[in-house]
């Protein structure tokens, strides 16, 4: 025989979406600006078809079944696309749990007997609390993954080399210097020497906040590992507080041309390619 | 057994190393550039490992021996060429290779060497010795 609760759910599988809708839609959290109703709707129809048809005698007790597979599939989609399109997890907790409250209604309305509506009310709970934690991981997830996107891409803008004459690079480093981003600093900058035959390379620090130990033993690395590629390298863009810190903590920067702006590094990267920067000749009338 | 060829150009030695290193060739390198310097009494020596992709520590080891040998034995020596992966590993490994002058190609290798050169015989440093260490 059939589980009550079941046959009530697959009857009135209608009035259970109509009755979420009204709950989802009545509610203050409701983000109009991000999802149309009918979107929701229609977010919120697969759901439920995909919930009823798939609840079973044997499976109402074990939300973990493969039944649920394409519930869960569902849900994980839904999660994830609103965790992108940038729902509060309120939100998407709300869209689940009350669900579960259009299921507690109409259970209440159809099961006079108080005992096996107690029963019946513990199961669905049960289940739909199973579902709403499997929303949450995955909106976590996909939470995640756009912070792990933003990362990728802010690694990815963040380290330009760029050739300002012939021969010199300048490697502007913006944001903190941590062992991954050295590495690809390290890595584009002795490339870019590779491709442009450089010699000198002016490595900017003017954009990174602080430095400690580690950073310091990076940015030494960096100009090791420029020195065994045949290029000399130049720090540029220490500011006081950076002099003051580095001095306290004892680190030994003498094996490296330091310089206290851009402009003084480009001067000494001038001067060792022999370069000679001269004001053109004005019009000799004017001057006379 | 393999063997690295060692050419002789006027004053310097040119080693280009085509293949990748294993420790016995390194080894014989080592033993034959010293014995070559002996012998034809060069004043540089310029090692080109553009097509060398791995190295390790033993390796790296060996290239500052040649380098400290050949001071030893009044020779310059430049390594020129290098890989960016190389230079990673190296400075990884903790091997800044101090003491072994490098260039970014055998052209500028060999402008730093033939400066070196200039500059012991005559004290004098030429004009175009725009080159880095």
């Amino acid at each position: 025989m059939k589980n009550e609760t079941i046959k009530i759910l697959q009857k009135q599988k209608k009035k259970i979406l109509d009755m979420w809708m009204n709950f989802q839609l009545t509610d203050e959290t409701l983000r109009e600006d991000l999802m149309n109703n009918d979107e929701l709707r229609m977010q919120s129809e697969d759901l439920v078809t995909a919930l009823v048809d798939n609840l079973k005698d044997e499976n109402i007790d074990t939300p973990d079944s493969p039944d649920f597979d394409s519930v869960t599939d569902i849900l994980n989609g839904i999660s994830i696309s609103r965790a992108k399109q940038g729902y509060t997890s309120r939100e998407t907790g709300i869209f689940v749990f009350s669900l579960k409250q259009a299921l507690l209604v109409l259970l209440q309305q159809e099961i006079r007997d108080p005992q096996v509506l107690y029963d019946q009310s513990l199961k669905v709970n049960k289940l739909i609390d199973f579902f709403g934690v499997a929303t949450f991981e995955t909106f976590i997830k996909g939470r995640e993954e756009v912070i792990l996107r933003q990362t990728d891409e802010i690694t990815e803008i963040s380290t330009p080399v760029i050739q300002i004459w012939d021969g010199i690079l300048a490697l502007p480093i913006i944001g903190t210097l941590d062992s991954a981003r050295t590495q690809v600093v390290m890595e584009n900058l002795l490339q870019k020497i590779v491709e442009t035959g450089s010699s000198i390379a002016i490595l900017d620090i003017s954009g990174v906040p602080a430095v400690d130990s580690l950073v310091a033993q990076h940015l030494i690395k960096t100009v090791s590992a420029t020195r065994l590629m045949g290029a000399e390298c130049i720090i540029s863009g220490i500011r006081p507080e950076i002099a003051q810190t580095v001095v306290h903590l004892g680190i030994d920067l003498s094996g490296v041309i330091t310089k206290a702006s851009l402009a003084s590094a480009l001067k000494t990267a001038f001067g060792i390619l022999q370069l000679q920067v001269t004001r053109k000749q004005k019009n000799p009338l004017i001057v006379e | 057994m393999e063997k690295i060829p060692i050419l002789k150009m006027g004053k310097l030695l040119l080693v280009t190393i085509q293949v990748d290193l294993y420790d016995r060739l390194a080894e014989a390198l080592e033993a034959d550039l010293v014995q070559m310097i002996n012998k034809t009494g060069a004043q540089g020596v310029l090692i080109d490992i553009s097509a060398v992709s791995i190295i390790d520590s033993f390796m790296g080891r060996i290239i500052g021996n040649i380098a400290t040998m050949s001071k030893i034995l009044d020779a310059e020596t430049v390594v020129v060429g290098m890989q960016p992966a190389v230079a990673i590993t190296l400075i990884e490994l903790g091997l800044p290779l101090t003491g072994v002058y490098s260039a970014l190609n055998v052209e500028k290798g060999m402008s730093l060497l033939q400066g070196k050169i200039n500059l012991k015989e005559t004290g004098f440093i030429p004009e175009d010795d725009g080159d880095t260490e």
